[in-house]
């Protein structure tokens, strides 16, 4: 008879913004298929630590569950990923939980990103359409261009890229790449290219794609693996070129 | 006469967003409330596609077509004019969702590529790879996020509706809701609301569903006044992944794109299934449905796999799966039309499906029934609307692969203008003391569950009412279960009383948001169970082996359902479906109809 497999897990906790931080760890009993929320599920049912201390259970953002809300991003073992996707048996144990460090903390594992939202607002993330009305059709595509502009609208704004991205803080206050690559997606759109200037502007100056320092983490974190060093390149020279025909032009 | 009107408009999916997007372009104001950033909602989940009769194949399609595939597809249970007219206007939407910049799988010609869905012969379902729901919704929220910045859109994110505020004619006048962190509880002023919640997926524990598709709202109006519809109809989707925390979807797409379902004719099976030859295996979708195969539609395929496993025991090594084999075809195609999905089974799962069968079991997916509102999306008290899964016009008694897409967006573009109408029109309100009322009893809703200390951990019930309502009210109907089910939920609630929250904190406290999401799926549980007992026919999804007909005589009926608050049960009155265009025919997939 194999021994009772367990779980183990160590979650950083933090009740609210205004007080430390600590940690609590659990052991669950194994069972095939577990991932890191169906963990926390586990807990929530049965909130006691590994010590047999009564705690509360942890608070976290979810809701697909599928990998494509782009909600539940976390730190698992030191690394920025999705919780729902991340499967206990390929995960060293203890599985260390933390909140994102680079977003405010609004309890445990839950962090405030609206700052991504704010971001898409500023660089005019959609296509400027005349209106919702019956207007036929919109602008052929070959399949070519369909398969260049998907992959970069499958962002499911998790912020992994701008948590793992070391000029993405404080000092700086770099856009990231998500924002970046979402402005060559609208640019490289025959409509939403009617924004393109006012899109790369506001890329331009303090925070702008120029903070960049191709360190290369985004892409490698990015859970949809979209290609975003290309498109800070792209949009970089576009911002270049853009930049260097508004000095012609004063 | 309100000057300018606001809407609220509570949740952020196709629906929501549609409705929100036509009343900002109508110069109305809307505040826009979503558990999650409007952004995250469970829209993003619908994998497929979207229906619209756009014939571009050349296969003589058209919007009449779609309209009584719809309607024979939701065995006639569907009133027909508003299904008649989401059909006619399914290729303006989708011309829309293109100009909004939806990627859109296209062909080489640079037009639009359509796929075939379940339910139909035509190729009809346009696509964006296998995220469609996703890159609609991103198109929507994008319109949305123009017009917030232009100042006619006030966005509420991680804020739970709790209740509407009724005046003393029981006229509404806004709303009562949460803030998710800081626990607030608020009343919100406005001429009309719009409600666009989604599913009931977590009334059954385990579903497809995410993790805000709790019903709670819907279940919630229904205790002050709504009706709810057709509770009892239900959609298992033949083709999930199982799972510890949810189950994931494996689209029809799949299907759609040629993948068929097999099992081993040997019990018990143990070789790898590519190693099978196809003698010995049973493609029995194919073989029990020559015309419509593996794309018949989602009841019938669902019942056919439980056939399967629990009736010729073949399910795969002996446990509830089948096979889903894409493996015969070409990579490329599959990585063009499929990757979506592909990923999810491989992250999830860990095998790539282009290498190997996938393996399957129905879960629950949708809920056709929903708060009953008229041709206008009104709902019975006044002021209230309802658009997209939430409410029940469009399906009938089951739901057509990729009509919840063009459901949702028609629904909430009706609702939009027809709440912003009624608002422009509204008289004052008498007095406006109601406010304060409904936040009172809010507050004291939370501190009562906040005090108490019984040893029920709502968690833990909630599993138990999964798994009953998944056992009882799924796939196969009995009344004797579902009676035992109905006396079930009534000790749930009981326990409900002695509940305890590990969790007593005033800050983003998780534990009694969800016991209060627990009592309305537990309320919103009797209706479903309840009305599937009084419907002895079988329709669509609702099967009942010891009344395996339909029967149009008593019950080509819309269930509705109203709360008796003195008796704390639901009661139920029928109204008959209008059929006006499309005389009700027997439904059978097994030939052409």
């Amino acid at each position: 008879m194999a021994e009772k497999k367990s779980v183990l897990l160590k979650i950083k906790r933090q009740p609210n913004p205004n007080v430390r931080p600590y940690w609590e760890e659990f052991e669950l009993p194994w069972h095939p298929g577990m991932n890191v929320i169906s963990s926390l599920m586990e807990i929530a049912a049965n909130p006691v630590t590994r010590e047999g201390k009564t705690t509360t259970p942890i608070t976290y953002d979810s809701n697909c569950l599928e990998e494509v809300c782009g909600s539940c991003a976390m730190l698992i073992n030191g690394r920025a990923r999705m919780a729902c996707s991340a499967l206990v048996d390929k995960l060293e144990q203890p599985i260390r939980l933390e909140p994102f460090s680079k977003f405010p903390v609004v309890r445990d594992l839950a962090v405030d990103r609206s700052v991504l939202f704010e971001n898409l607002k500023a660089v005019k993330a959609w296509v400027p359409i005349d209106g919702s009305y019956d207007l036929g059709s919109g602008p052929r595509m070959t399949m070519e261009e369909q398969e260049a502009a998907y992959p970069l609208s499958r962002c499911i704004s998790c912020c992994c890229c701008m948590e793992a991205c070391p000029q993405f803080n404080e000092d700086t206050g770099f856009v990231g790449a998500a924002t970046i690559s979402q402005v060559r997606l609208f640019n490289t759109h025959p409509t939403g290219a009617a924004l393109k200037r006012e899109r790369l502007a506001a890329l331009m100056g303090d925070g702008g794609i120029q903070e960049c320092g191709y360190a290369q983490n985004c892409v490698e974190v990015c859970p949809k693996d979209i290609p975003l060093t290309r498109s800070i390149a792209e949009v970089g020279g576009d911002v270049m070129k853009q930049a260097i025909g508004d000095l012609f032009r004063k | 006469m309100a000057s300018n009107p606001k809407i609220i408009v509570i949740g952020g999916g196709l629906a929501g967003l549609s409705a929100v997007i036509k009343i900002a372009e109508m110069g109305g104001h809307v505040d826009l409330f979503s558990i999650v950033p409007v952004k995250r909602s469970h829209s993003v989940c619908a994998q497929g596609g979207i229906n619209a009769a756009k014939n571009l194949k050349g296969e003589g399609d058209s919007t009449w077509q779609h309209f009584d595939d719809t309607v024979y597809g939701g065995d006639f249970l569907a009133n027909q004019p508003p299904v008649k007219a989401m059909c006619d206007a399914a290729p303006g939407i989708i011309d829309l969702l293109d100009r909004m910049g939806v990627p859109f799988n296209r062909t080489p010609e640079g037009l639009l590529d359509f796929r075939r869905f379940g339910g139909t012969l035509f190729n009809r379902t346009a696509f964006a790879g296998a995220t469609t729901g996703q890159q609609l919704l991103y198109a929507l929220d994008e319109q949305v996020r123009r017009y917030e910045s232009e100042g006619k859109v006030r966005k509420f994110e991680h804020w739970e509706f709790l209740s509407a505020v009724l005046d003393s004619n029981r006229v509404c006048r806004g709303i009562c809701a949460m803030d998710l962190r800081s626990m607030e509880v608020r009343t919100f002023p406005a001429e009309a609301i719009i409600i666009a919640t989604g599913g009931n997926g977590a009334i059954f524990g385990r579903s497809t569903n995410s993790v805000v598709c709790t019903g709670s709202a819907q279940s919630a109006l229904y205790q002050q006044g709504c009706y709810y519809a057709n509770g009892e109809f239900i959609q298992v989707h033949p083709t999930c992944i199982p799972g510890e925390d949810k189950l994931r979807l494996m689209s029809e797409s799949a299907r759609g794109e040629g993948g068929r379902v097999w099992v081993p004719k040997i019990p018990g099976d143990k070789r790898d299934p590519l190693s099978i030859p196809p003698d010995e295996r049973w493609y029995f979708l194919e073989e029990w449905y020559p015309k419509y195969g593996n794309l018949v539609p989602r009841d019938i395929a669902t019942r056919a796999i439980h056939k399967v496993v629990y009736e010729h025991n073949l399910g795969i090594d002996g446990k509830p799966m089948v096979y889903l084999d894409l493996t015969h075809i070409d990579r490329k195609i599959l990585d063009r039309k499929l990757e979506g999905i592909l990923e999810i089974y491989e992250k999830f799962v860990g095998d790539d499906p282009r290498d190997t069968p996938m393996k399957i079991f129905p879960g629950m997916h949708y809920t056709m029934g929903g708060l009953w509102v008229d041709f206008t999306q009104a709902t019975n008290v006044p002021g209230i609307y309802a658009a997209g899964e939430c409410e029940y016009q469009y399906h009938g008694a089951n739901r057509l692969g990729a009509n919840s897409l063009v459901s949702c967006i028609y629904g909430g573009f009706v609702a939009g203008p027809t709440a912003l109408n009624y608002a422009c029109n509204l008289k004052a309100a008498p007095g406006n003391g109601y406010f304060d009322i409904e936040r009172k009893r809010q507050e004291e809703n939370n501190a009562t569950l906040m005090k108490s200390d019984g040893t029920e951990n709502p968690f833990k019930l909630w599993r138990e009412l999964g798994d009953l309502m998944t056992k009882n009210c799924t796939v196969i109907r009995y009344n004797k279960n579902l009676q035992e089910t109905d006396a079930e939920l009534c000790k749930l609630l009981e326990r409900f009383r002695h509940i305890n929250l590990s969790d007593r904190t005033l800050w983003a406290n998780t534990s009694v948001v969800f016991a209060r999401q627990l009592y309305n799926m537990l309320q919103l549980g009797r209706v479903i169970a309840q009305g599937a007992a009084m419907r002895d026919e079988s329709r669509g999804a609702h099967y009942k082996p010891d009344f395996p007909e339909r029967d149009d005589k008593n019950w080509l009926k819309t269930t509705k359902a109203t709360f008796a608050p003195d008796a704390d049960e639901p009661k139920f009155e029928f109204e008959p479906v209008d059929v006006s265009l499309i005389p009700p025919r027997p439904r059978r997939y097994d030939a052409v109809k």
